[in-house]
């Protein structure tokens, strides 16, 4: 019985080989399970972002498709750069910022090291503190705005009730003054659960052993407190301002239903402000150049203070 | 109970205890009140001081889910006594019930945008996130970084460039652009996570399945895949949970066929400004899902929050 010259090259295959062919390579199954995800970022991601930088070197506007762009060179950038109602918007953005990670990270670490004593109930009690940064910010933001109203709001009232003043007499929306404090108390509100189950994480991966040296050594639980937890804590603290920091910078849903940037522009956010620029005013040019800005200024900022992140991390 | 140096004592307890207590009642205060309001009558829900012992009905309900409208005595008449009960709510303000609202399209979509896009963020991730862990990608780092990093995107300022490219594409308005979008912006959640879940699985058990003869899509489904559920399951929740609550992009780029639930919900309008009833009954049933998952997800909320970065 003669055999064919292919069932003859079949044969002196090693076995591996014919596993290969049978299966894929692992380097073809790599590209094959990699390659959809990055594909799909190119497209949704890193196209419109070139497409971004493209636009905002132009004076386009998405109203106008008939009118042909002109490149109009770094002007947009300029204008950005030396509008004084857009460098109010970052300052708003900047207070908002800062003011949200003071608050979350006192009372979420606070709230992290009181959970970690592992009281009866701890675990329940911490679901049900978690459950306002489920929901969903733009319907949060709707409806602190009912919470807020002078005359018939919970918060008002309850404000009313502990001090005795007039609950009546103060708008936390409506004033030049507060209005800023209304969006970090809701933001304050919704993520400090965040930043405590981060902390709560740090605080469980401390070796209880060191505590054990220490109190052997006979530190004080205060000295103990302050060399031990603390720089503990310290990276995965540093990590949730990381992540609320990214966060709040490009905070859009809940400020937006909760005040709409207003009174006045006292709560505008960058991102509030940009919207504006790009789907009301359509400038879709100029819009273009101040996303940039802000995504480069959050990339950079980001980028530096992961390098920081590492270093305490090494220590 | 071993005996711990560092174990806290019964006083630290309760005191810690009463605090984290008094800090939850607090912080549920707002949510009860969204929950209350939604079976209030509307002038309940304005009254002064805030009600907090009412008579529930479900007025709320039926505004959200019916659009009504004022009839004259005269029809009122024509039509006799209410059918149903939520004729009778109505009746109660001289309205009739004239065809439902738009929140159940609205929440319809977000289930299908929301389903859709947390299965193909899951099935892409996994299979990334697979490769990530097993094979030597080129670039591998540089990728995984690229990947996270379009985390910090403000979906403000990509949003336009989308809006172009979807126009052009006949994507705009779809529920396809918006899982495509989603299932983009979930990716770096998911890939990132189940990347440290697979990390977890020893790789002796595929090396073993191949030596029995299984190709690498075999080992991978046979053997990775059941080990990964768990997993798997969770960063799901999480993708679900982004997907349903994701407001700036369904605002910006949906207006009508495909917009989800929460831009719909705060533009639900009464008499004379929002309806507060109907909007914390919208926001409630929008809520349930989420929470149910949240108890579900205790464990793993922590990974998921933070993109795997910190292990429990």
């Amino acid at each position: 019985m003669s055999i064919s010259p292919i069932e003859r090259v079949a044969e002196a295959t090693p076995r591996s080989v014919v596993r290969r062919v049978k299966g894929l390579s692992d380097r073809a199954v790599a590209w094959i399970f990699v390659a959809p995800t990055i594909a799909l970022l190119l497209a949704i991601n890193i196209f419109p972002l070139i497409w971004t930088v493209w636009l905002s070197f132009t004076n386009f506007r998405v109203n106008r498709p008939n009118r042909e762009a002109e490149f109009v060179g770094s002007r947009n950038y300029e204008r950005i750069l030396t509008d004084s109602d857009i460098w109010g918007t970052m300052q708003a953005t900047a207070h908002f910022v800062f003011w949200t990670i003071v608050f979350q990270v006192l009372i979420g670490f606070t709230l992290a090291y009181l959970i970690n004593k592992k009281f009866r109930g701890s675990d329940l009690w911490t679901t049900v503190i978690v459950l306002p940064m489920m929901l969903s910010p733009a319907v949060v933001g709707n409806f602190w705005t009912f919470l807020y109203q002078p005359q018939i709001g919970l918060f008002n009232y309850v404000i009313g009730f502990l001090t005795g003043a007039d609950p009546s007499g103060f708008s936390m929306i409506g004033e030049v003054a507060l209005a800023p404090w209304a969006i970090v108390i809701v933001d304050t509100w919704m993520w400090t659960p965040f930043v405590m189950l981060i902390c709560l994480a740090g605080l469980r991966s401390i070796p209880e052993s060191i505590y054990e040296a220490a109190e052997c050594d006979r530190a004080s639980k205060w000295r103990q407190f302050w060399t031990i937890t603390i720089p503990m804590v310290l990276p995965f603290l540093m990590l949730a301002v990381l992540f609320r920091g990214i966060e709040n910078f490009k905070m859009f849903d809940l400020v937006v239903q909760l005040t709409g940037g207003g009174p006045g522009s006292t709560t505008e956010l960058t991102s509030i402000n940009l919207k504006r620029e790009a789907f009301e005013k359509w400038n879709t040019g100029f819009a273009s150049a101040y996303a940039v800005i802000l995504f480069v200024t959050i990339f950079g900022l980001a980028s530096i203070y992961v390098k920081a992140l590492n270093k305490v991390k090494e220590r | 109970m071993s005996f711990s140096v560092t174990e806290p004592s019964g006083r630290q307890k309760l005191f810690a205890g009463f605090l984290v207590i008094f800090y939850a009642a607090v912080t549920i205060m707002p949510l009860a009140w969204i929950i209350a309001t939604g079976f209030k009558t509307p002038s309940d829900a304005i009254a002064y001081p805030p009600k907090v012992v009412f008579d529930p009905t479900l007025e709320g309900y039926v505004n959200l889910f019916t659009t009504r409208t004022r009839a004259s005595t005269e029809t009122l008449e024509q039509l006799g006594e209410p059918q149903t009960w939520y004729d009778s709510i109505v009746r109660k303000y001289d309205m009739v019930i004239v065809g439902p609202s738009r929140y159940g399209e609205r929440f319809l979509n977000s289930i299908i945008i929301g389903f859709g896009s947390t299965f193909l963020s899951v099935f892409l991730g996994t299979i990334a996130a697979y490769a990530f862990s097993r094979f030597k990608v080129p670039l591998k780092d540089d990728l995984m970084f690229f990947i996270l990093s379009t985390r910090m995107m403000p979906p403000v300022a990509v949003a336009i460039p989308i809006f172009l490219m979807y126009r052009h594409m006949g994507l705009n308005d779809t529920h396809l652009g918006m899982i495509l979008l989603y299932t983009a912006v979930n990716l770096s959640l998911s890939v990132w996570l189940l990347k440290g879940f697979i990390d977890e699985i020893p790789v002796e058990y595929e090396e073993a399945a191949l030596i029995d003869g299984y190709t690498r899509f075999q080992a991978f489904y046979k053997v990775v895949l059941p080990q990964a559920a768990t997993g798997i399951a969770s960063t799901a929740i999480f993708c679900l949970i982004f997907a349903w609550n994701e407001y700036a992009f369904a605002v910006l780029l949906t207006s009508g066929t495909a917009q989800t639930a929460p831009p719909f919900i705060p533009t639900i309008i009464g008499v004379g400004g929002q309806d507060w009833p109907a909007v914390a009954a919208g926001a409630t049933l929008f809520l349930v899902p989420v929470m149910v998952f949240t108890i579900l997800l205790r464990k793993h909320l922590l990974r998921g929050i933070t993109f795997g970065a910190v292990r429990k």
